[in-house]
């Protein structure tokens, strides 16, 4: 069981890198009026069958030859269900997977949201071969981080140079503080 | 507030220092496994730490990258350094603050911690 959900994010981010996507959508949305946390994972990857798609929120079934479970999409699915959330998983081969959960912002059983800075600091550092469209909101305060205006920016000087690395958490730090304006969802 | 012409900045310093990918390969990485596994016991936090000191300490010739499950599930969170040149130290059930221990002694210091590895709990 994982103990945030950002490391479920991050998680469940990993099965698109794996996929093959170029482009990665994250988007984590609080709505208080409606009690709700949601967030989705969208990828232009490789896809699943209907076959893979209808074992994916298994334990007991996994693409790996390492060990014989796989428990990321089970842990994600349970953590919004937990809370009286609903989970949502979509995929078609050639087209890309979409994973969607939702939970109950004021559930007792909700974990943390934990440290999205860091999650989507690591993912866009360690995955360059890949874009991610980060959106972060609350309630109707919102900011939006595109990897491909940094790429445009910087040309070909990398993201894990140390400045530019800096620069990226920086920037995930001050908006992500903007949107919660002292309100930040625990 | 950040701002994309900070990082236009960043860029017209950065040009003309070629061969800055290369350099990174050639020299010591640091693998970090984030497989569910290893997310589920804490290496995030463990990643983080240690691209967080190789930043600040400004450790040129250090990359950090990750890695996914090596079927040592039990053992995560998982550091290896390979050094080139030198044998494989895989270190086992890490936490940040073992991590900036091995960057202190290990990457700067040039002596693995012997304690926090693998070939420790295998004996």
């Amino acid at each position: 069981m994982m103990t945030e959900i950002s490391l479920n994010v991050l998680d469940i981010t990993e099965n698109s890198v794996k996929a093959k996507a170029t482009l990665i959508k994250i988007t984590v949305e609080a709505d208080t009026a409606k009690d709700r946390l949601t967030v989705t994972i969208d990828d232009n990857g490789c896809g699943m069958t209907p076959e893979q798609l209808s074992k994916v929120t298994d334990p007991f079934f996994t693409t790996r030859t390492t060990r014989k479970v796989g428990l990321g999409v089970p842990f994600f699915k349970q953590s919004a269900e937990m809370t009286g959330g609903t989970f949502d998983i979509r995929s078609e081969v050639g087209v890309g997977t979409v994973i969607s959960a939702s939970y109950v912002l004021s559930s007792i059983d909700r974990m943390p949201l934990g440290d999205m800075v860091s999650t989507m600091h690591q993912l866009i550092v360690m995955h360059q071969q890949c874009d991610f469209l980060y959106s972060y909101s609350y309630n109707d305060r919102r900011f939006t981080l595109d990897t491909r205006e940094f790429r445009e920016t910087l040309g070909d000087v990398p993201f894990d140079v140390p400045e530019v690395s800096r620069f990226i958490k920086d920037f995930l730090k001050e908006n992500t503080e903007e949107v919660n304006a002292g309100q930040m969802i625990i | 507030m950040k701002s994309l012409a900070e990082l236009q900045a960043i860029r017209d310093k950065m040009q003309g220092q070629v061969g800055l990918r290369a350099e990174s390969e050639a020299g010591t990485r640091v693998i970090v496994g984030m497989a569910t596994c290893g997310i589920a016991s804490g290496a995030s936090p463990v990643l983080n730490a240690l691209s967080e000191a190789v930043m600040t300490k400004n450790l040129k010739d250090i990359s950090v990258v990750q890695t996914g499950c090596i079927g040592l599930c039990q053992y995560e969170p998982i550091v290896e350094v390979l050094e080139p040149g030198k044998e494989k130290v895989t270190y086992i059930k890490m936490n940040p603050e073992k991590a900036m221990e091995v960057v202190e002694k290990h990457l700067i210091g040039g002596t693995p911690i012997y304690d926090y590895t693998l070939q420790k709990a295998m004996k």
